[in-house]
């Protein structure tokens, strides 16, 4: 059967580049970086060179860029540790209704613990008020933690706009650049950007691996206590063959990579909205280059995506670790989309190794799938 | 997704065999509320008080798909007594049971006939 993998927003193939370079060094360069003879010092370049290649792609210092367990964790750190850090100077931060759950979960959890949370609301095309931003802004805000791009509709957030407002405020602030990572183009500097969060997974690099961009002078409260790896930020050995497979990941994506995406991207887009009854959630404008989000009228997302897989399609209802909850997206609903809608909503999200070919058979399969379970619909 | 489903759930969501609709039904059963995401229609024909044709329309998810399916083929021939004795429990065991949270939905069919039993006793 046809095998066509369209949920990279979930987690991507690794690519064979990466795995090449990692492979040595699970085999002979297995040295603990922070030890001094050979083997040790050989790991302890490579990690180093591979920050280097973390921070260029930013506009970042090397020392700015600590590696980590991944996404959750670098938002974990970020968030947590400037909270606490920060406690005495004020309680209150700032996020937005559509985080990722590695965001929203942590502010709850410090809602609990004395802090006070803004959930910033999000317009129809799925984009941050920055006016309720700005509004919301008191003498006790500490942080402000809004995502570069959001994971089920793809959507850019002007974080330039936002980082001027938080640099004005004297705020910390961090961004969630998990998906966005080597799609959309991020500047530390310009951008008045204080924390960042980035995993390798989403981008063809191994999983359970990511970083945290740190501002120089930025002081976090430690998350992790132990020995004094990763500027004394971050305990525990490096994941030396993880570190140096996300770097590898991050340099073998080009521009003509991103530009060949969208160009697919909006292909799928307008084929899949000649179907009756079906519309694009978020803006196609300032959009990540492989995301698809579409509502199908009058059927439930779960059926299409069974039907899909069936078909040897992958494609996700809303992300994948809420598809098992029976509430529709907290993201779908924040942009104000009906509940109805929101069931019968798919994502597609392309990569670098999706073809035409697969497109056009994700293409004829949808029409199809859609015709037979608007058939059995009691609604048409 | 973080739970499967068993065959038979699959088996009938795939090739369901009573999708469809009745011409001038005896009973029609409407359940769900399109804000939770799965609405169901059942129709009924009735002859000498036995069902002799059930057919369902359903929007929902896999499980309630199946579970339309299922009940379809268990309500047929059986005298309204009958029908109406029918429980969700006895659905769920037919489809090899089915994960927690969507125990629910086969309470939506047997909603649904109880719905479609009803309205052919009023129309009688
Ligand atoms: C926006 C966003 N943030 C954070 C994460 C979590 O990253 P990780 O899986 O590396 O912990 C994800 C991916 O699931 C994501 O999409
Ligand atoms: S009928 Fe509600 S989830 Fe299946």
């Amino acid at each position: 059967m046809k095998k066509v993998y369209l949920d990279n927003a979930a987690t991507t193939q690794v690519a064979k580049e990466v795995v090449e370079v990692m492979q040595p060094y699970f085999l002979e360069k297995y040295g603990n970086a922070s030890c001094l003879h050979s083997w040790g010092q050989e790991a302890r370049d490579a990690v180093e060179q591979s920050r280097k290649v973390i921070a260029e792609k930013i506009n970042a210092e090397p020392e700015e860029i600590i590696f980590t367990g991944g996404g959750s964790e670098s938002n974990n750190l970020a968030i947590k540790g400037t909270a606490f850090q920060l406690k005495d100077k004020g309680n209150h931060i700032i996020t937005s209704e559509f985080e990722h759950p590695a965001v929203l979960n942590i502010c709850k959890a410090l809602g609990k613990k004395g802090f006070e949370v803004t959930y910033v609301a999000i317009d129809k095309n799925g984009f941050v008020n920055l006016e309720q931003l700005k509004n919301s802004i008191t003498n006790k805000t500490v942080l402000v933690s809004i995502m570069h791009a959001n994971n089920e509709i793809g959507t850019i957030q002007n974080i330039n706009e936002i980082g001027n407002i938080c640099k004005e405020n004297n705020i910390v602030f961090h961004t969630d650049a998990v998906q966005s990572f080597a799609k959309v183009p991020i500047d530390v500097k310009k951008e008045n950007i204080t924390l960042a969060s980035f995993s390798a997974h989403k981008l063809h690099g191994p999983k359970g691996i990511g970083a945290l961009y740190i501002k120089k002078a930025t002081k976090l409260k430690k998350q992790i206590d132990g020995g004094h790896q990763e500027f004394n930020q971050r305990s525990g050995t490096e994941n030396v063959p993880g570190i140096i497979g996300f770097a590898k990941a991050v340099e073998v994506i080009t521009e003509k990579n991103i530009e060949n995406i969208t160009e697919f991207r909006n292909y799928l887009i307008n084929e899949l909205l000649k179907i009756k009854g079906t519309a694009l959630n978020g803006s196609q404008d300032n959009r990540l280059c492989n995301n698809v989000s579409i509502s199908f009228k009058n059927v439930e997302g779960e059926s299409i995506l069974l039907s899909l897989d069936d078909k040897g399609v992958a494609v996700t209802t809303s992300s994948a670790c809420t598809s098992s909850k029976l509430e529709s997206s907290h993201v779908l609903k924040a942009i104000g989309l009906k509940s109805e809608d929101a069931h019968g909503t798919i994502r597609f999200t392309l990569s670098k190794y999706t073809t035409k070919e697969e497109l056009d058979y994700t293409i004829e399969s949808v029409r199809g799938i859609i015709k037979k379970l608007r058939g059995i619909s009691p609604l048409k | 997704m973080s739970f499967k489903y068993s065959d038979e759930v699959l088996k009938r969501f795939r090739n369901p065999v009573n999708a469809g609709k009745i011409e001038n039904p005896g009973g029609v059963g409407v359940v769900g509320n399109r804000n939770c995401g799965d609405v169901m229609h059942l129709y009924l024909k009735v002859e000498n008080n036995v069902i002799k044709d059930v057919k369902f329309e359903t929007l929902g998810c896999a499980a309630a798909l199946a579970f339309s399916d299922l009940l379809c083929d268990i309500a047929k021939n059986k005298t309204i007594e009958q029908a109406l004795k029918i429980t969700k429990d006895e659905l769920v065991k037919e489809l090899g049971g089915v994960p927690a949270p969507k125990l629910h939905c086969s309470l939506l069919a047997v909603d649904a006939l109880h719905k479609a039993i009803e309205d052919f006793q009023k129309k009688k």
